[in-house]
């Protein structure tokens, strides 16, 4: 095979569409949509209020179209659907009772949902466009205490829970796409671990983004009491449009006295095609507060999908000797687009924090790590630790890092490592001349060059990621 | 098994083999040498279909096919082995992973099942006798943090694995030390048998003490110069290259004064 012949296209094999019927309000967003929503989901007044409050802040903010690493074109905030949800029974008594294309829609994309095929070992909420269609494992989970089930239903049946950490960790107006979110969110997923439990079982939730024209906005939040400790997972695929679809989530993390939570993600978003032409606008907030001494928040992140990621999965390290973490992959190839890292911010004495980042750039991709490590004058004795590593795959993409670095004591030990690779010649070569073929290659060394962020995955989703990055790769390297 | 017949081949437009011929049959081991720039390398390389040289004119059979026809892993696979002057690192990789996908992509070209880890762990562990490599180094990235020798024996360890029909040897003797050319000529040694052939590309004779040749083939300025047994490498060794590339001042050189 002749040397650079770049890219054959991967079919993506999420990219079918659900026909399925509707119930979607208009186009457009004022305090009316707002009411509209809040009328269509029952919701209580202090929410209601919630809405309007980081809707009228929304609307004195400036898109951060600057900074980032990323162009797109203007979006049209009044031209897309903020709700849309699939028509169903209100009430569901049972799980057979959600719509069996709903279901099958799941069991496609590998989530089966039905009491007979349940996912062993892992509690599952399905969210599809704007709503929760489903939660398996929730009353065997209950019977441990642990709280897991949409936004909707925690509005409903934990508003205590819900107003007390709702907003405490991204407020309402922390940034363009955070109050956006806060004002239309439509569901998502709810998470309580009480005091000195470990979570019996993975809790995840599954975003399918199925409507063309609609936004998807969900919420996730998920508290983790004293001495208590969850391994969260999420995942996401949506179908091929020609058009951009925004996605604009908000996820919340509470880790009180000695509580762990470690979430992982792998986004799988429709990234557009070759051109790019299509493709979610991933624009999200995260971030996990480590409230109380001793506890841990680990996020590791696999991003190979959406047209553009703009994403700070952040923790703020309160707790004297909390740590946190953030584990990223972020590959991009075609047109995509990242702009992704982590926000450290260290407040308590001792505070650790560690930041693992492996960028993969092909095709004519731009692929940016962007990361602040901020030491606080009370965080004595703070530390920190920094690798960033890009790896470019042929010559049209670019990768970028944009480390910033504040520190406001004398005790404290900030490290930052770099580095920049190519695979070279010389490397696909070696394992050719071993019999590898030259696809297999590139996978292999792509994943050796990912392992230490592999290491953090449960076992399930490392094999996943590792399929993965293999897929969207094929055929980048010639 | 390989026939060479007056092969041309450049780099960047830059000629370096200018007509190479060479038989090697089942059983036997070539030596090929030469100066610094003579093509001893060039030759392991395009025999082994390095992308950045380009044949110019001749071929090479190898077992009945145009070996230039083929792809670098289906040449690997067909059973043509090179042993790297320069082994690469892959960071992150370890060393098991990195041959059962290797041996395991030769099973699944004969039509033989693949290995599971556990399997290949007892066949590694069997093969890693051959040059005395301990259970540590499978688990290790590959080649990374090696040293020298330790690239060089993972190399043999390499060729024991795949158990290749033709292995070609690049400079496998440079940088090693006594004890650890001991050590990677005796795996070589091990390795032979009546079906397969070895060609080692040396600049110094020292090598072939150990590993002793049936023919050497000595190469200036990418032609094979002279031809003879292995008679020929002492002969060499005592009066130097500049025998064959400048027979006027024969004898100022003493190959082993480098090493």
């Amino acid at each position: 095979m002749s040397t650079a012949e770049l890219l054959s296209t991967q079919e993506y094999k999420y990219g079918f569409v659900t026909d399925i019927e509707s119930d979607m309000i208009p186009r457009g967003l004022t305090e009316d949509t707002i009411r509209l929503i809040v009328e269509k989901k029952n919701e209580p007044e202090w929410m209601l209020e919630f809405r309007l409050k980081a809707f009228r802040h929304w609307l004195t903010m400036t898109e951060p179209k600057h900074w980032p690493n990323i162009t797109y074109p203007d979006i049209d905030y009044q031209n897309i659907i903020y709700y849309s949800a699939p028509k169903q029974k209100a009430t569901k008594a049972s799980l057979d009772e959600v719509d069996p294309e709903l279901l099958r829609t799941f069991e496609k994309l590998g989530i089966p949902l039905t009491e007979q095929k349940q996912l062993a070992g892992v509690a599952v909420d399905a969210v599809f466009d704007s709503v929760s269609v489903a939660t398996t494992y929730k009353e065997k989970l209950k019977k441990h205490g642990v709280i897991f089930c949409s936004f909707t239903e925690a509005i409903k049946d934990y508003s205590e829970l819900v107003k007390k950490y709702l907003g405490s960790v991204v407020p309402t107006n922390d940034n363009f796409f955070a109050a956006l979110n806060s004002a239309v969110f439509s569901d998502g997923s709810f998470c309580f671990i009480p005091k000195g439990v470990r979570c019996p079982m993975e809790l995840s939730t599954y975003f399918r983004i199925n409507n063309s024209e609609s936004g998807q906005f969900e919420r996730t939040l998920i508290v983790a009491e004293e001495g208590s400790y969850v391994s969260y997972l999420e995942g996401c695929t949506a179908p091929k449009f020609d058009r951009n679809q925004l996605h604009a989530a908000v996820v919340e993390l509470v880790a009180l006295d000695d509580a762990q939570i470690k979430y992982s993600t792998v986004q799988n978003w429709y990234a557009g095609d070759e051109q790019g032409v299509g493709g979610i606008y991933n624009f999200v907030t995260k971030r996990g507060k480590c409230a109380g001494k001793n506890s841990k928040i680990s996020w590791t992140q696999v991003e190979t999908g959406s047209a553009i990621t703009w994403k700070y999965p952040s923790c703020i390290l309160q707790g004297d000797n909390s740590i946190g973490e953030f584990y990223s992959v972020a590959l991009t190839n075609h047109a995509q687009q990242a702009d992704t890292g982590t926000k450290m911010i260290h407040l308590g004495k001792n505070t650790r924090s560690t930041i693992i980042s492996k960028g993969i750039a092909a095709g004519k991709s731009n692929n940016s790590y962007r990361g602040l490590v901020k030491v606080m004058p009370k965080a004595e004795g703070a530390r920190n630790y920094t690798q960033c590593d890009s790896m470019l795959i042929g010559s049209s993409c670019g990768a970028n890092t944009f480390p910033y670095i504040e520190v406001m004591n004398d005790s404290s030990s900030v490290e930052h490592e770099a580095s920049t690779s190519k695979i070279s010649e010389e490397q696909l070569f070696y394992l050719q001349q071993r019999g590898i073929s030259q696809e297999d290659a590139v996978s292999l060394i792509i994943n050796g060059f990912c392992k230490d962020v592999f290491l953090q995955l449960p076992m399930e989703f490392a094999v996943e990621a590792t399929r993965l990055l293999g897929l969207k790769l094929e055929g980048s390297v010639g | 098994m390989l026939e060479i017949r007056n092969l041309h081949a450049a780099i960047g437009g830059n000629e370096i083999l200018k007509g190479i011929n060479l038989t090697v049959r089942k059983g036997e081991i070539h030596a090929i040498m030469g100066p610094n720039g003579s093509g001893k390398s060039t030759l392991a390389k395009v025999l082994a279909g390095h992308p950045q040289y380009e044949v110019t004119a001749g071929e090479v059979i190898y077992e009945g096919k145009n070996l230039l026809e083929l792809s670098p892993d289906e040449r690997a696979r067909e059973g043509v082995f090179m042993a790297f002057q320069y082994p690469i690192e892959v960071p992150g990789v370890s060393n098991a992973q990195f041959l059962r996908l290797a041996y395991n992509e030769k099973r699944k070209h004969l039509g033989e099942e693949e290995l599971d880890p556990l399997e290949f762990k007892d066949l590694l562990k069997e093969r890693a006798k051959v040059v005395d490599m301990d259970a540590s180094f499978m688990t290790r990235s590959v080649n990374e943090g090696f040293s020298g020798g330790e690239k060089k024996r993972n190399e043999i360890l390499q060729m024991a694995v795949l158990e290749p029909k033709l292995a070609v040897l690049d400079e496998t003797d440079s940088g090693l030390d006594i004890d650890a050319l001991r050590v990677v000529a005796g795996g070589v040694n091990q390795l032979l048998t009546p079906d397969n052939a070895i060609i080692v590309v040396t600049h110094y004779q020292r090598l072939l003490n150990y590993i002793v040749p049936d023919y050497v083939h000595v190469l200036a300025g990418g032609r094979i110069a002279r031809e003879g047994g292995k008679e020929l490498a002492l002969e060499l060794e005592s009066k130097g290259y500049d025998w064959i590339t400048n027979p006027n001042v024969a004898g100022s050189a003493n190959l082993n004064a480098a090493s």
